[in-house]
């Protein structure tokens, strides 16, 4: 008996697998793209989100192989050091401007993506790619501030509350270097676009003197520190705070007064790609106004597209924190790429001063 | 030759996976960024003595602790019936199959600011911050690592023969001089591998640390992850130190096995 179940078993296994398989073959799609964004970034079908990867995929029969990046570092080793051959990728402003120095992608057909003139006219032309060759921004948002009401008796509205002594032991910072240096380089009065290692040398200080009122560095885990009321303010993206905010009222989230750094991802196309006409038509797809109201309702970052608007939740289309008016996007600077030894310098005193 | 050729994808295994892994963290460990014979990398590296040392001690008391927990309840589960037994190993392996980063998470839920645990506490009246220091840290690991101490425990002291007990006792040993002179001797080789197995994995481990520790408690496994972002060379001289202090450590300890052995 035991002899045949195991026969048995053995069989479903086998068909299993050899679904999975013919699954993976070419299954009626017409070509196939690989697509690679970051983490939760993407509107993935979950509860009342749609699901734009599918219907990209049933729109023009091209099957997505999506995977998923945490770090503009980890996406620019993948790229330059082993052939894996993507045909949409997702880099940041200043990693924008290092693909294209290092020739890792290419020029974009414009013509192939009509919705580009939905672009509102501040993302276009950016000062990391200032003729608009390669990119296609995805989405954008600020960094800003979120306290806990109940925790602290004061309003804070500036980076300079990270350094509050009356929060001692209740204060988040970034868990990566170029955001933590960009915070203390404000308020070192230090443009954190481009620096110098004097430069650095200054705001490592600064964040030394930071670290005795730490809680600890933080990246995803400050979503859990935030809402279940462990640390009482962080620093952290505009958008994400909105989603913290939704899940914990005693939260509130600020632009501070002395600026911000304002970051725009991308859809590129990679020089190796394999379908470039197939990674043209995922980029013009997603910029539809309707594509990128559904995956800026789930990501809850700001979509750079006209438009948009008429599909976005009315909450978060209102959110100041995550659209700022005008004038305060006039304060605030974006990333530029940094050369390795410098990058490499400020990423090893970051490690010493966490260490 | 028959034996041989089997064992022919284990070698190749070894070959790709093992063997020049180490050669590449040897030669990044070497050179600087334009590849040139330097040993920046390692006086780079010992810029983190201190770190490393604190993850040391933090592994060796984490050991001692899942050595002195899991040596009763190895010999307890060694001297059951074969079917409790079983069902004892498996209790120990249950957590095992979830995922490592779900059980710190949970342990950091457990232990939060108005968790479960503090919540508890308040009541008896005792207020302490769980969260955020060394013994956070320690705890996770034993959490962590205790099966792996248990497991070659209980292997050996599972194959010592009872009438060798037996015989201790009728011979006038007591319990301790039993446990001292029979079971003891005849489970060291469980001991230097739980030894190892628990040690060598909580030496490197990282995101415990980032987890359950504050800003004091970073370990090497987190600062070598950070270097790697932009810097292979001095990531890869930390590693390798690190390999070897952990190299010698178990040849001190299997030498410290071996003439046990031979004084029996």
């Amino acid at each position: 008996m035991k002899k045949y179940l195991s026969i048995l078993l053995s069989l479903v296994i086998c068909a299993a697998c050899a679904t999975v398989f013919a699954g993976c073959g070419s299954g009626g799609y017409e070509g196939e793209i690989n697509v690679y964004n970051w983490g939760e970034y993407v509107a993935d079908g979950s509860e009342d989100y749609e699901d734009t990867v599918e219907l990209f995929e049933k729109e023009y029969n091209i099957k997505v192989n999506y995977t998923t990046f945490e770090t503009n570092e980890e996406l620019y080793n993948i790229l330059s050091s082993s052939n894996s051959a993507y045909d949409v990728i997702f880099p940041s402003d200043y990693m924008v401007e290092k693909l294209i120095a290092e020739d890792l992608v290419q020029k974009l057909d414009y013509s192939k993506i009509p919705n580009y003139d939905k672009i509102i006219d501040r993302f276009k032309n950016m000062q990391y790619d200032p003729k608009s060759e390669y990119t296609v921004p995805y989405s954008w948002n600020v960094t800003g501030l979120v306290y806990n009401k109940t925790m602290t008796d004061k309003k804070p509205d500036s980076w300079e509350s990270l350094w509050d002594k009356d929060l001692e032991g209740s204060i988040l910072q970034f868990n990566n270097s170029r955001d933590a240096y960009a915070i203390a380089m404000q308020l070192c009065k230090i443009n954190p676009s481009t620096f110098t290692k004097a430069e650095v040398d200054k705001a490592t200080k600064k964040l030394k003197e930071q670290r005795p009122l730490l809680k600890k560095y933080v990246m995803d885990q400050v979503f859990a520190e935030m809402e279940n009321n462990q640390a009482a303010i962080a620093p952290y993206y505009a958008g994400d705070i909105y989603t913290m905010m939704t899940n914990n009222k005693d939260l509130v989230g600020v632009l501070p007064k002395d600026g911000s750094n304002l970051f725009v991802d991308n859809m590129c196309i990679p020089k190796n790609a394999q379908n470039v006409d197939g990674a043209h038509k995922f980029i013009d797809f997603m910029t539809s106004p309707e594509m990128s109201a559904a995956n800026m309702n789930y990501i809850t970052y700001a979509s750079p597209v006209k438009g948009a608007e008429k599909f976005l939740d009315e909450d978060l289309k209102n959110s100041e924190l995550v659209y700022p008016p005008d004038e305060y996007l006039d304060k605030c600077y974006t990333f530029h790429n940094i050369d390795d030894e410098t990058y490499t310098y400020m990423q090893e005193q970051f490690v010493k001063v966490m260490s | 030759m028959r034996l041989k050729r089997p064992s022919i994808p284990y070698i190749a295994w070894m070959l790709v996976f093992t063997l020049v892994p180490i050669v590449l963290i040897l030669y990044y460990s070497f050179t600087d960024r334009s590849g040139q014979l330097s040993l920046e990398a390692f006086s780079k590296a010992f810029g983190y003595t201190d770190v490393f040392l604190r993850s040391l001690w933090i592994a060796f008391i984490s050991t001692l602790i899942c050595l002195v927990l899991a040596y009763p309840v190895a010999y307890f589960m060694s001297r059951q019936k074969k079917s409790v037994q079983n069902f004892l190993t498996m209790l120990i392996m249950i957590p095992m199959w979830m995922n490592f980063l779900l059980r710190i998470y949970a342990w950091v839920t457990l232990l939060q600011n108005n968790g479960p645990i503090d919540t508890m506490l308040s009541f008896l009246g005792i207020h302490t911050q769980l969260l955020g220091n060394q013994n956070a840290v320690i705890l996770g690991m034993v959490y962590e690592y205790l099966p792996f101490m248990v497991l070659p425990l209980y292997t050996v002291m599972s194959k010592i023969d009872f009438r060798l007990i037996e015989a201790a006792s009728d011979l006038g040993a007591n319990r301790i001089g039993v446990m001292r002179k029979v079971v003891f001797p005849l489970s060291i080789p469980g001991i230097i591998s739980g030894i190892t197995m628990v040690l060598v994995p909580s030496a490197s481990t990282f995101l415990v640390a980032q987890y359950l520790g504050g800003t004091n408690d970073i370990m090497i496994g987190d600062v070598i992850d950070k270097i790697f972002w932009s810097d292979n060379h001095t990531g890869s001289a930390i590693a390798l130190v690190l390999m070897a202090a952990i190299f010698i450590f178990l040849i001190i300890l299997n030498l410290f096995g071996d003439e046990e052995a031979i004084a029996e």
